[in-house]
């Protein structure tokens, strides 16, 4: 009789991309122990917004949303009401006549992805989203987008890992990554591959990891259904959140399944300071009022703060980390960490194995931030 | 207080006395929720001074309003989404 060894698989962080890593992981067969310092979601995946969203501000980001995004539309059917999952789709809107050519643009990359979009008119645009204000020329509207609550989407994943004999350990603080194993307190973990899947938290586990902490104001308001029915994104967004500039805000709502709005955005690289910036938050109301006028009709109910984790090049961190021997990354995936966790599992899943992956994963290696600084 | 005024619940009369908060108005004619929460619960005035916002209802067509914190006035018109009359 031959006794077939499970391989023990560590995955350090218990949010949506540490839930996902260890459904994949532990689908592989891998024993898989999930370490998370407080609870799971505690992080940045209770403080976001939950789109589901295809990304075109590189062609990496393009590929690695658009094959999560498949990913999504596979569980979908094992997701349940805790995900709240709504496919209200996007629409991005155009405020003047240059946007709306970059909104053609914007549909050829798309197109060129497999992904369908139409462009509405500024007829059309009034008709889908009456609460607009008048005078926008036109969106982009992406039907294949849609919105669910991350930390339900978690529990699924969660689920998913434990029904493959995955054991999850909250209220537990890593020290120290050593050589294939983590260093607790008082308690050494060997495994044979060890995921840091801590978001924002995770250069405080490795060292130089180039990724900092991005900070952003979200605000919800009391019940109003049907006040939007689409997640509603201004065009401008992308320059909003995608340069590193040191602020800004940026028009971006959502209807949530209880019938609130969730209104963002905003990006601020403050450290670690969580408390509320009334400057920027009055600045992001008055951009989706400036959009929404009826919101100032609304009442808010309650705002909050979290932490992206943001690099560099605006990719996320996915592959080996090379100076520790079974170390491995998965974190650094700023705003779109909902949207990539699923192919970011599968494409760490895939490296981990050896298995040829669906997408180029050389982009997202972490050793690209090594080489960068050795170059 | 002297005297009564009439609003109207949920479409229909309801005779209540003058001066009264809604609050107080909604709670003398028995009513036990105000309103319901996302999952369905009843809820009804708990602080009575603003602050919980447990007891909104919808006023003259405007949703959301703390019933503690307005004098009914003769025509009002009252709606309890989800709640009992």
């Amino acid at each position: 009789m031959t006794t077939v060894r499970r391989s023990d698989a560590i995955v350090v962080g218990a949010g949506i991309v540490g839930a996902a890593c260890a459904a994949a992981l532990a689908r592989d067969g891998w024993r898989v122990t999930i370490l998370e310092k407080s609870f799971a979601s505690a992080g940045t995946t209770s403080v976001g917004m939950g789109h589901l969203v295809a990304m075109d501000d590189s062609p990496e980001q393009l590929a690695l949303t658009e094959y999560s995004l498949r990913l999504w539309r596979e569980l979908a059917p094992a997701l349940d009401a805790r995900a709240e999952l709504d496919r209200c789709g996007t629409l991005w809107v155009a405020e003047d006549e240059s946007q709306l050519s970059a909104l053609r643009t914007k549909r050829a990359t798309y197109a060129a992805a497999g992904i369908a979009t139409e462009v509405l008119g500024q007829r059309e645009l009034s008709e889908a989203e009456p609460n607009l204000r008048k005078g926008l020329v036109g969106a982009l509207r992406v039907p294949q987008d849609s919105v669910l609550y991350p930390p339900g989407a978690t529990l699924t994943l969660l689920d998913v890992a434990r029904a493959h004999d995955a054991v999850l350990r909250e209220n537990v603080e890593v020290r120290e990554i050593i050589p294939n194993g983590v260093q607790l307190d008082g308690e050494t973990i060997r495994a044979d591959v060890v995921v840091i899947a801590a978001g924002s938290w995770s250069p405080r586990l490795i060292s130089g990891l180039p990724i900092v902490p991005r900070k952003g104001h979200l605000a919800i308001t009391d019940r109003a259904p049907g006040f939007c029915r689409h997640q509603i994104v201004e065009l401008g967004y992308l320059t909003s959140a995608h340069v590193m500039t040191s602020e800004s805000v940026a028009f971006n709502v959502q209807p949530r399944s209880t019938g609130q709005v969730l209104i963002g955005s905003s990006r601020e690289l403050v450290g670690w300071n969580a408390a509320t910036n009334r400057d920027i938050l009055r600045r992001m109301l008055e951009r989706a009022t400036n959009f929404m006028p009826g919101l100032a009709d609304l009442s808010v109910i309650r705002c909050w703060t979290g932490f992206r984790p943001a690099t560099p090049d605006k990719l996320p961190l996915i592959g080996a980390w090379e100076p520790i021997p079974g170390a491995w990354i998965a974190a650094g995936h700023e705003g779109l960490g909902i949207t990539t966790s699923l192919a970011t599992a599968q494409l760490l899943a895939d490296l981990i194995a050896g298995r040829a992956t669906q997408i180029d994963a050389a982009a997202f290696s972490p050793m690209r931030a090594m080489d960068a600084v050795h170059a | 207080m002297s005297g009564t005024i009439e609003i109207v619940l949920n479409g229909r009369s309801l005779r209540i006395e003058s001066g009264t908060t809604l609050a107080s108005a909604l709670l003398n004619a028995d009513v036990g929720a105000f309103r319901r929460s996302t999952s369905g619960e009843a809820r009804a005035p708990l602080c009575g001074m603003g602050i919980c916002y447990e007891c909104r209802v919808t006023v003259d067509g405007i949703a959301h309003e703390r019933a503690c914190m307005i004098v009914a006035e003769a025509g009002m018109r009252i709606e309890t989404p989800g709640g009992a009359s």
